[in-house]
């Protein structure tokens, strides 16, 4: 990896989490309202898989699709962090125009197909984001990001087992953060190591990897969506993490201990990054901190500005985008009666 | 009489029903070990144990599945899904299954579950956790469907479903889980049948279910300040829905208005004015109104979500539009 791309993904972590712990203050403040399900912990999971995937090149981006806890994997595949959070302050000039919501941003310009609330959806859609490139022959794959806990729908199953049969390229990463909501994955889950789950099972290639470790995440998601793309097959990938807050704002407590919790921090994706740059003398303390003034700076100054000065969608518009304005596009000759 | 949370209520049921018969389990996400979402199985993890709280994995058809299969065979699970719009999984296992196993079977098999569920919008939960869907349920046959409005129902109308041998859905909501009543100390029971005059009045009869009684409670008394006197039925059923009492209400009052938090088309509003009209037509001296939420997926920006669900001034300017005030 190069020295600069080591500094650009640190920035990018540290933004991210500085990002979410905006959001959890705004949502104190009653800026952000419903559900708000933060990141914080996972960062090298998203940062490195994404950044490992085809971006930045708008609609020849990959797909991405998620679950709920989806801000930042909007940021990484494109969406601009500005309009993230202007969607999480309801306004019109939000990603998906005040009308989603946290668990909602969709940025259709950059191949993001969406954050969805209901745990498991995700895995079909995202099967068939792939059969679309697949039918379209453009050499796009679809990568879809769901928890440890999603792997109990039934969904799961079924769309594991026809993406393998019709050979779809879809890349499943699975962010095993051990919980879902406060259920422990011991007490859900019969075989809790994930890629177990699908090798035999579904006849797909599967492997599970340190998902605190930015390094580790970069270089077994390259292997992965390599595959992906050159044998047009799906790949099951595992990232062991762990979330640093709360289940969603509200969130029961009491059903994990300190001691895990303080393992865990031991392994903070960002703090250890930091030491091994430092380690490596290419950043100093002192860079890390202007980095973060920066960052706190650009998130104040630009990206909630942004959010609160921007307009509310308009009341009289409430019925938009229920339906296509045009009552039928398609219709290109005179209608029959 | 005590002073009683919603969800305790329905705790107590849980807690009364658990300790007289071991047959009655619980099973839903989180409501072990963590208590429940909402409370309702707080602590009964630890007094009843693993097997009888059952903490079960995000597979909302299957679990619901084994809940009906186990009630074939004489237990009586209490499911609770987090939320209706995630109910929407478990529709194959409940329509297909719970509500018909009785009548393929000639009626040698029984599917005596509890199925309970919020449904309704709280505060910018968005699209894909606001759903309503009663209407869904109570066009099945086969199936039983309650909205309890109050602690009062939500005690006696759990305990009893449980002791129902049919299916029962009993429709929750957001917003009421921590609304108070007092309510007898002694054990009681509530029909699963039967709305209930829950204000008396003469001029307009208001009908709501759920969430939508203190609406229609609330528009009420400022009908009440303009010389109007409202009555206030709860349908509390949905299935079967009690014609008769709302024939009494409408043949007194003579106008009506039905206020339901779902969207309107073939919803509950639509069932209930159909009723009227086949029940007692000549009785009306006026058009009946549906208050009801706009044909949208609910927004998540607060004022739109605010414009396309129902409020209490909605219902109140309702009324007037019956009886021809505005
Ligand atoms: C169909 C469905 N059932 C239940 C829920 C409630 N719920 C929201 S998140 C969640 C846990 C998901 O856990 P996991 O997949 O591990 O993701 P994590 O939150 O840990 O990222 C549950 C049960 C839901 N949103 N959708
Ligand atoms: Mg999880």
């Amino acid at each position: 990896m190069k020295d600069a791309d080591k500094k650009r993904l640190l920035r990018e972590m540290i933004f991210f989490r500085r990002f979410e712990d905006r959001c959890f203050e705004a949502y104190m403040e009653r800026k952000i309202g419903g559900f708000l399900h933060l990141y914080s912990g996972q960062e090298a999971v998203a940062t490195g898989v994404l950044d490992m995937a085809r971006t930045g090149q708008g609609e020849k981006n990959d797909y991405v699709i998620t679950g709920y806890r989806d801000h930042i994997h909007a940021i990484k595949t494109g969406a601009p962090a500005r309009e993230v959070m202007a969607e999480l302050f309801g306004k019109e000039t939000g990603s998906s125009k005040g009308r989603g919501g946290s668990m909602h941003i969709f940025d259709a310009s950059q191949n993001f197909m969406g954050g969805y609330a209901l745990v498991g959806q995700p895995f079909p859609l995202a099967a068939g984001l792939a059969m679309g490139a697949k039918h379209k022959g453009t050499d796009q794959i679809a990568i879809c990001f769901l928890g440890d806990g999603a792997n109990n729908q039934g969904t799961f199953h079924e769309t594991l087992n026809m993406a393998s049969v019709w050979n779809l390229p879809v890349l499943f990463v699975c962010e095993n953060n051990g919980y879902a909501i406060g259920t422990h994955i011991d007490r859900s889950t019969a075989q809790p190591e994930q890629y177990k789950r699908v090798d035999t099972a579904y006849n797909i290639k599967s492997s599970q990897h340190d998902g605190m470790n930015i390094e580790t995440v970069l270089k077994e998601a390259k292997k992965a969506i390599d595959y992906v793309r050159k044998e047009q097959k799906p790949y099951f990938i595992e990232f062991m993490t762990y979330r640093f807050r709360g289940h969603s704002m509200s969130d029961a407590k009491g059903y994990r201990t300190r001691d895990e919790e303080l393992e865990w921090e031991q392994r903070d994706p960002i703090k250890n990054f930091s030491k091994n740059l430092i380690k490596e003398g290419l950043i100093t303390e002192q860079d890390i901190k202007a980095m973060e003034k920066e960052i706190d700076d650009e998130i104040e100054n630009d990206i909630i500005k942004f959010a609160e000065e921007s307009p509310e969608p308009k009341v009289e518009e409430l019925t938009r985008y229920v339906l296509d304005d045009n009552p039928d596009p398609r219709w290109v000759g005179p209608l029959q009666k | 009489m005590a002073e009683t949370a919603y969800w305790e209520a329905i705790r107590r049921a849980h807690d009364e029903e658990m300790a007289r018969d071991k047959m009655v389990i619980a099973m839903g996400e989180d409501i072990g070990v963590a208590g429940g979402t909402y409370k309702a199985t707080l602590g009964l993890y630890d007094k009843y144990g693993e097997d009888r709280v059952i903490d079960c994995p995000i597979s909302e058809n299957s679990y619901t599945g084994i809940g009906i299969g186990a009630s074939m065979v004489g237990m009586r699970p209490i499911i609770e899904i987090m939320s209706i719009n995630f109910a929407l999984l478990a529709l194959d296992t409940i329509v297909n299954a719970a509500a018909k196993i009785r009548y393929m079977s000639g009626g040698q098999l029984q599917c005596p579950i509890v199925m309970r569920t919020p449904g309704g919008t709280a505060h910018q939960l968005a699209a894909q956790h606001s759903a309503r869907l009663a209407r869904m349920f109570m066009s099945t046959s086969g199936l039983r469907v309650v909205t309890p409005r109050g602690p009062l129902d939500a005690y006696g109308m759990l305990k009893s479903a449980i002791r129902s041998n049919d299916p029962v859905i009993i429709i929750e909501h957001e917003q009421m889980y921590n609304l108070k009543e007092d309510i007898p100390e002694e054990e009681f029971f509530r029909s699963l049948e039967g709305a209930e005059v829950v204000r008396e009045g003469t001029d307009i009869t208001l009908i709501g279910y759920n969430y939508s009684v203190h609406l229609c409670l609330e528009a009420a008394k400022r009908l009440e300040a303009d010389g109007i006197s409202a009555e206030v039925v709860d349908l509390r059923a949905l299935k079967p829905i009690d014609r008769e009492t709302i024939r009494e209400s409408v043949e007194k009052t003579h106008n009506v208005l039905v206020a339901e938090e779902d969207e309107a088309p073939v919803g509950v509003g639509s069932e209930i004015i159909t009723g009227i009209i086949e029940d007692c037509f000549f009785a009306l001296d006026s058009q009946p109104v549906r208050i009801h939420a706009a044909d949208v997926p609910v927004p998540y920006n607060a004022k739109l979500e605010k414009a396309a669900i129902p409020h209490a001034d909605d219902v109140y300017q309702g009324a007037l539009k019956v009886l021809g005030k505005i």
